[in-house]
């Protein structure tokens, strides 16, 4: 068991029995969709009144701004 | 389902908990200097042309100078109270965002490594998104106030990013990869962007002081590190039950002698 855990990124299954690397890889990719769409928003989309409303925040997370 | 509930709790609350505590830094530090600099940002460009007729409506209402790039106070720059608490509340809404957002990526990330975490180890995690999207980007970039000089932005946000990402992966596969050559082109990934260095523009001539830039620089960096270390901490703690549950020698069982 332990030795088949060290090599893929499918390791996780190892922490439940009950959890398949499918459902972990979902869970994943959906954090993964959901928070670049999130910070694209924040940090990167250049519509006036987004970029407006995150000004503040986006120079002090020093992502570029002008 | 329930993996995924659990994920999106655990960072929604990091990220709540690191943006609230990234808004008061920034409205003691960060936020005073922005200010500060949009009074520099160059409005009307140098005289010469503000003896053009079309020059006369914009003189009016900037007092007494005929010399020199006009400095007015930038459009966004708030006059009334309720101006001011708008735009406080823009800010606070972008820093819970940005932590939520950021919060998924690293927990993704931890999901993915399927090591076990708690706070402590959650607080090596949180360091570790500091370097990568806060210290490698502003090794090149440095956080730029407004009114600073600067390259074209898509330029700059490509950059940023690649900086990032390279500086993600280098660490991601310094700690879990095992092939060497994997770890080789992680670090290649990671110098690249800087050997190829980022945009600047040609000539620095931002009109906003330079005591000004150097104390924007260090109040970002250190209320972002403030951010990631709250961020990864929570995080870790709020997973320690969704990662790593159940294995028999959880510390050992990579490379015993290692620890």
């Amino acid at each position: 068991m332990s030795s088949m855990t060290t090599r893929s990124i499918n390791s996780a299954t190892a922490g439940s029995a009950t959890r398949s690397a499918a459902q972990t890889a979902v869970a994943a990719f959906a954090a993964i969709l959901l928070g670049s769409f999130l910070l694209y928003g924040v940090g990167f989309a250049q519509p006036q009144q987004i970029h407006d409303a995150a000004h503040d925040a986006r120079h002090s997370f020093a992502f570029p701004c002008h | 389902m329930d993996l995924i509930r659990r994920l999106f709790t655990a960072a929604l609350v990091a990220g709540v908990l690191s943006g609230t505590a990234a808004s008061v830094v920034q409205q003691a530090t960060t936020v005073p200097l922005i200010l500060e600099a949009e009074k520099y940002e160059v409005v009307t460009p140098p005289a010469a042309t503000a003896a053009a007729p079309a020059g006369a409506p914009a003189a009016s209402h900037a007092e007494g100078h005929q010399h020199g790039p006009v400095r007015e106070v930038g459009e966004g720059v708030p006059v009334t109270l309720d101006e001011a608490i708008q735009r406080i509340g823009l800010t606070i809404a972008t820093n819970l965002i940005a932590g939520v957002a950021y919060a998924l990526l690293l927990g993704a990330a931890i999901l993915l490594a399927g090591r076990p975490v708690d706070a402590r180890r959650g607080l090596v995690w949180g360091m570790g998104g500091f370097v990568a999207v806060s210290l490698a980007p502003s090794f090149g970039l440095a956080p730029e106030l407004p009114g600073m000089a600067g390259a074209e932005l898509e330029l700059r946000q490509l950059w940023w990013l690649s900086a990032a990402a390279g500086a993600g992966v280098c660490m991601l596969a310094f700690a879990f990869a095992r092939n060497r050559l994997v770890i080789a082109v992680a670090v290649l990934a990671a110098a690249l962007p800087h050997l190829i260095g980022a945009p600047h523009p040609e000539s620095a001539e931002g009109a906003v002081p330079a005591e000004l830039a150097a104390r924007f620089v260090t109040a970002s960096l250190g209320g972002a590190a403030l951010f990631w270390a709250i961020l990864g901490s929570v995080s870790g703690w709020l997973m320690s039950g969704l990662v790593g549950e159940g294995e028999p020698r959880p510390a050992l069982r990579v490379q015993p002698g290692t620890r």
